[in-house]
């Protein structure tokens, strides 16, 4: 994406391009409508029927993949173990609020100054729809949900080097570009120029369809009129009383939209993962795993830190050192294992696995992640510019600013996020400064979409994931031919250890991944235990 | 006055800045303060020195003493580090990855990788003169980066 060419875009390409956006569209809709794009991989509740013999399942690691083993594993019979490296429950799924502190590797210490009732998800923060196994454990475990904003189309969309540097309306990009390309396409469409693909009973529809979603006027042109504005709103709103007639607004031109690129994350609207309907908990992401803890947080031990991970024909034998004191190693034993340490330091770990296993174990690198919450004297989005969550996008290193989809219209402090940076050399720039310098850089740079930054800012907290000492990275980062000659070689049971986690599935860096590869593995493992 | 406050305060950060730069490369061991740090334009990495690539790309596990890290896992010495010996080595870690290191060469020149590799086998303890170059960065490069 970065790559993008600056070249300007033939008005074939941009044709061939809708194009092909109609016939997967039109693709999708076929495939939904005989049932197979939608559907989610989780079954429902999961039934483990059959004797489990009372046999002992030790698990190492406590986050969703963990407790979610743990939770329907002691439900179907075994002796459950669990060990866990940090202090609480959740792993990844995790929440900073005022008071909170979180050393990270290297030593720095940070104490999250937020006001009571503010927070920042470090980790996770969004979930969506179609990931039906956090939304039903959500459900059984009573968290309440709210939603998620990702598409607010009053947020921002920021390049540097375009519009004189000055942040563009989502809807106004995304109303232009639709209407232009409409007009574009209504033109070469009355000219003939696409009988070929277009049927004649066709045509007619079509040069509608573009007048309704591109909102072009009855000669089919996009233009400043109040037919566009009721889509891309308004210079002067509709009021009351006298004077009180809409003003249009001119639309911005086809040429500079496509050369500021700002066109490239209309996909973050659209992109199956982050279509609406999205959630988040009420109070933060980590009343998932606290949920989780009450049901199994008698069977876990914290401060674990697991070293050693042996196996024979009789059973499972894991080392483990106290994480905060680490001294004489101490023994764990179970007939079975199910192993969720991130393969980041799983692969350091001395573990009695066959080289197939082994060498998926040590293929697959971690991403480099940073986010960063900031809290402001006032909800100054909200009030001075009519932004109420969502999430703006910009060139510059901190990437996105998401608004809170909490609390709205309220007076007093506001949390935001306001910096989520995902791979690339600005992911390990930021990790390699100190938190306080991130926090520094973040406001600095936010305050190029945001001036009222500098005098509404108050503290910040910065999380860069290498630098966390419980999973060194991120996410698993799988590439195809990474997951062709490792990926099952992973997932299969080696004698008496599986593993899951996020990194054991095709949804990586969600926490609906981490859900459905331990309930997988556990039915495997389960499956073996009945029979033997 | 106020004016020429401001001139003083300029002079006297040129003056720091050209003491930090006439610094003898031989104290790398103490952490310096430094100019904000850059942050690259795009994808890949735009810092050209040694010095300057590991402190954006690689301090961030191994840390600026270059001493590294543990947690639940470990991020490993560099300083002193007899694995660095033959150059073709860390030459080959920071193109390819191993394990929890990710193969962060992928958003440098070969140039660029020469460069961090040379500047860590001749800091942190560590004496190795013979340095690697671009060509040997390039053997080692994959056909092509999967994606
Ligand atoms: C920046 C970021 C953004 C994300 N955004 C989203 C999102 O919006 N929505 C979403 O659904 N998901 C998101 N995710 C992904 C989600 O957080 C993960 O997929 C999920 O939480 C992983 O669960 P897990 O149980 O596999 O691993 P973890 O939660 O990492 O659990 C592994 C556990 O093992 C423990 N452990 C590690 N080493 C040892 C050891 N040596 N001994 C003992 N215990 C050990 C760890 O402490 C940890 O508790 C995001 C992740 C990140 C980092
Ligand atoms: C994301 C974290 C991370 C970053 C960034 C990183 N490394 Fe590493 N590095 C590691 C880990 C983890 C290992 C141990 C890998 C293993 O298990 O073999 C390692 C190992 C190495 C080794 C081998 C050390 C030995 O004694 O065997 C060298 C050399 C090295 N890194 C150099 C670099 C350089 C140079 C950079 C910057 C260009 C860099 N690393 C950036 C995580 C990182």
């Amino acid at each position: 994406m970065q790559n993008q060419g600056k070249t300007g875009v033939s008005r074939r390409d941009l044709l061939s391009l809708v194009g092909s956006v109609a016939g997967s569209a039109a693709m999708v809709h076929a495939m939904t409508s005989l049932g197979f794009a939608s559907e989610s991989a989780y079954m429902g509740p999961i039934k483990l029927e059959g004797d489990a013999k009372s046999a002992s399942v030790l698990i190492l690691g406590a986050g969703l993949a963990g407790m979610t083993a743990a939770l329907e594993l002691r439900r179907a019979g075994y002796q459950v173990q669990v060990l866990e490296f940090n202090s609480r429950p959740g792993g990844r799924n995790w929440t900073l609020r005022g008071g909170d502190s979180f050393t990270e590797l290297g030593g720095a210490t940070q104490t999250c100054g937020f006001e009571q009732g503010l927070y920042l998800n470090p980790g996770p923060w969004r979930i969506p729809y179609h990931h039906r196994a956090v939304l039903d454990y959500c459900k059984r475990l009573g968290v309440t949900l709210e939603p998620f904003i990702q598409l607010n189309h009053n947020a921002l969309l920021h390049a540097s080097h375009a519009f004189d540097g000055k942040p563009q309306r989502i809807r106004d990009i995304k109303t232009d570009f639709q209407g232009h390309v409409s007009e574009l396409l209504a033109k070469v469409t009355q000219q003939s120029k696409l009988d070929e693909a277009v049927s004649v009973q066709d045509k007619q529809m079509l040069l509608q369809a573009m007048q309704s979603w591109g909102a072009l006027d009855k000669n089919y042109a996009y233009k400043a009129n109040l037919i566009s504005a009721e889509v891309r709103g308004y210079a002067k709103n509709p009021g009351g009383g006298l004077g009180a007639a809409p003003v249009a607004g001119e639309p911005i031109g086809l040429s500079d939209i496509l050369q500021s690129q700002l066109w490239r994350y209309l996909r973050n609207f659209a992109l199956h993962e982050f279509q609406t309907t999205m959630f988040q908990p009420v109070g933060g992401m980590d009343m998932i795993g606290k949920a989780f803890a009450r049901q199994v947080g008698d069977l876990i031990r914290y401060d674990a830190k697991v070293t050693r991970i042996q196996q024979n024909d009789s059973g499972v034998t894991v080392s483990y050192v106290d994480a905060k004191a680490p001294g004489t190693p101490q023994l764990a034993k179970a007939d079975w294992c199910v192993c969720t340490i991130p393969l980041s330091i799983l692969s350091q770990i001395q573990i009695d696995v066959g080289p197939r296993m082994k060498a998926a174990i040590d293929a697959v690198p971690y991403t480099s992640s940073v986010k960063i919450g900031l809290q402001f004297k006032r909800r100054f989005w909200e009030e001075d510019e009519a932004i109420y969550g969502g999430i703006s996008y910009t060139d510059l290193p901190i990437r996105q600013i998401s608004y809170p989809s909490s609390d709205y219209n309220r007076t007093g402090r506001g949390v935001l996020l306001g910096a989520y940076v995902y791979g690339g050399a600005n992911a390990y720039e930021l990790t390699s400064m100190t938190p306080s310098d991130r926090v520094a850089r973040a406001v600095e740079l936010g305050s190029r979409l945001h001036p009222q930054y500098r005098a509404e800012f108050e503290n910040g907290i910065a999380v860069a994931w290498h630098r966390v000492p419980f999973t060194l990275g991120c996410a698993g980062g799988w590439t195809e031919e990474m997951r062709e000659q490792h990926y099952d070689n992973l997932c299969q049971i080696d004698g008496r250890i599986v593993l899951a986690g996020e990194h054991a599935s095709y949804i990586p860096a969600w926490q609906e991944g981490a859900i459905l590869s331990s309930l997988d593995a556990i039915t495997r493992l389960h499956q073996r235990v009945v029979r033997t | 006055m106020r004016d020429s406050r401001f001139v003083f305060a300029l002079l006297l950060g040129v003056l720091t800045v050209l003491a930090l730069l006439s610094h003898p490369a031989h104290a790398d061991e103490e952490i310096r303060p430094r100019p904000a740090a850059p942050l690259s334009p795009g994808f890949r990495f735009t810092e050209a020195t040694g010095e300057e690539l590991f402190a954006s790309a690689c301090q961030g596990c191994h840390m600026p003493d270059g001493k590294g890290a543990i947690g639940a896992g470990t991020y490993p010495s560099l300083a002193q580090d007899s694995n660095l010996e033959s150059g073709g080595y860390p030459v080959y870690v920071v193109v390819r990855g191993q394990r929890a290191m990710p193969p962060i060469g992928a958003m440098m020149t070969d140039a660029q990788v020469a460069a961090v590799v040379n500047y860590v086998r001749t800091h942190f303890g560590n004496q190795y003169q013979d340095a690697v170059s671009a060509d040997d960065v390039k053997r080692v490069r994959p056909e092509r980066y999967p994606r």
